[in-house]
């Protein structure tokens, strides 16, 4: 696929979108796992939460 | 179930686990799809070349540079007038992936304003007002992360977010009117062909593809933040177990 | 030496952390380079010709808003009596501080030169030129206006007082920064001189920066 004389920049362009999306993806999946971990390890610690017996 | 029970963040907690593999796979799918389109199907352009392609990143970012923060203008007004309580979560979720969509938007057509015109960047009135809502973006994100009490930052950065949706339209018709002050000394072209099918359809599956992408990393997002209230508010109760809940 | 690292560490963390001075810094250099073509005008050849002053201009006053904190966060929760008190030499615990407001504030700020610098459509050569200007500039605002913190660190209500005592310092730093990026890209003057005398206000502020602001403090706190 001949991408023409301007190839550097294309690929540049959609590179950038591509790092830019993953970052974010993998921003969001490493936050969830933090946060996930923060809980179990504070409800080990025998911490609950009020609502807990009210979830549906 | 009516919708208003989503206000409850266990009741949505659940309800987004369940949605969330499904919205990425749409999200994967349209991509799939609107990658397709622009690499095999769209013709290149007669004057742009396969340049254009930078468009069908460039264009959909930019959509939704200005779609995000409509979504927080909208969250905004959940946490003032109704006290929703999700609605500060939605607002602070969005913030960081509006920002990364208009970085996106500004870098896509910085690299295709180069070989096309010339240079990376000229001050002209569009490509000014998404920089100046770019920093805009910057300047809600930081806000949020300055005030460390969640609820008193909600309230800070729905006031924040609510000036600036007000202001975007001022800003936008101020810097056109200073951009036909001072005529710029390169002449931009900033024309090009009618879109037709071949084109457009290629761009709305890339827009409805980075649109999938929003809704799936803001519930995602949005699921995060909860958990992250509830991490605050069990490391609270652990401090002053008499005043906790 | 210990102690010294454990200083630098605890400084670089605490910038990093909320109300973030790193990020906090780059963001307005941001925002006051945005801001000059509104009041110049968009033409590119104009920007062109002024863009090192520009970015100048942006870094010193990135780097002077963030240095109120360096000390007055410390005055606030007492830490900085803790300092005073310690076994480490005052002069020496201050340029620790120092190095670490440089690293999360000042560095930051080299490294964003380029890409503002393409905001402004400046050459390569005249970018380069800035942000080496940059990098051997920015620790003689932060030593200078380590001076200005510490003589303002227990006011209150110190406001711009410190702005004002910190500008009228850092002018020949500004003076010979610019004019070697200039020199750099137009000149018939050499890049080599006003580079060389720039690098020798940065060393000579690393030695007078701390000495001064520690007698300040001294005084200041008595």
């Amino acid at each position: 696929m001949d991408l023409g004389p301007h190839s550097a920049f294309i690929i540049a362009a959609y590179a950038m979108a591509a790092l830019v999306v993953l970052g974010l993806i993998a921003w969001v999946l490493a936050d969830h796992a933090a946060q996930r971990r923060l809980l179990a390890d504070l409800e080990a610690r025998g911490v609950t939460r009020r609502s807990k017996s009210e979830a549906a | 179930m009516a919708l208003i029970d989503l206000a409850n963040p266990t009741r949505f907690l659940s309800v987004t686990e369940r949605v969330l593999p499904w919205l990425a796979a749409a999200t994967a799918l349209a991509f799939a799809a609107g990658l397709y389109l622009v690499w095999a199907v769209a013709p290149d352009d007669y004057q742009q070349g396969a340049t254009v392609t930078i468009m069908f990143i460039h264009v959909p970012n930019a959509w939704l540079a200005m779609g995000v923060w409509t979504v927080m203008s909208i969250a905004s007004i959940g946490t003032l007038v109704w006290r929703h309580p999700l609605a500060d979560v939605a607002g602070k979720s969005a913030a960081p992936l509006g920002a990364a969509f208009t970085f996106l938007a500004l870098l896509t057509g910085s690299l295709w304003g180069r070989p096309m015109w010339g240079t990376y960047w000229v001050w002209d009135a569009r490509l000014t007002s998404v920089l100046v809502l770019f920093l805009m973006y910057l300047g809600v994100i930081a806000l949020w992360r300055t005030v460390d009490d969640p609820a008193r930052a909600g309230r800070a950065a729905a006031i924040l977010t609510l000036v600036g949706a007000i202001n975007l339209p001022v800003i936008k018709f101020s810097v056109d009117w200073w951009n036909t002050l001072h005529q710029p000394a390169s002449v931009l072209r900033v024309g090009g062909p009618a879109i037709h099918p071949s084109i457009l359809t290629p761009l709305l599956v890339m827009a409805l593809a980075f649109g999938l992408l929003f809704v799936t990393l803001h519930l995602a997002a949005m699921r995060n933040e909860i958990l992250r209230r509830r991490v605050r508010a069990m490391w609270l109760l652990q401090a002053h177990p008499a005043q906790g809940a | 030496m210990t102690a010294l690292s454990a200083l630098l560490v605890r400084d670089m963390r605490l910038a990093i952390r909320v109300g973030g001075g790193a990020l906090m810094g780059v963001l307005f250099f941001l925002i006051v380079v945005t801001l000059v073509p509104f009041a110049v005008g968009p033409d590119l050849v104009q920007l062109r010709r002024i863009g090192p002053a520009i970015l100048w201009l942006g870094a010193l006053l990135a780097c002077l808003l963030t240095l109120d904190r360096l000390l007055a966060a410390d005055h606030e929760d007492g830490s900085l009596d803790l300092i005073l008190m310690g076994g480490t030499p005052l002069e020496l615990s201050l340029l620790a501080k120092a190095v670490a407001h440089w690293i999360t504030t000042g560095l930051p700020l080299v490294i964003a030169t380029p890409l503002l610098g393409l905001l402004l459509d400046l050459e390569p050569l005249a970018i380069g030129a800035v942000a080496l200007t940059l990098l051997a500039g920015t620790p003689a605002l932060t030593c200078i206006g380590l001076i200005g913190a510490a003589l303002s660190v227990a006011l209150r209500r110190g406001g711009l007082l410190l702005p004002v005592l910190i500008l009228p310092l850092t002018v020949p730093v500004l003076i010979f920064g610019v004019a070697a990026s200039n020199a750099a890209v137009a000149g018939p003057l050499s890049f080599g001189a006003p580079f060389m005398i720039l690098c020798a206000l940065t060393l000579g502020s690393l030695v007078l920066g701390p000495f001064a602001a520690a007698a300040a403090l001294r005084h200041g706190l008595e």
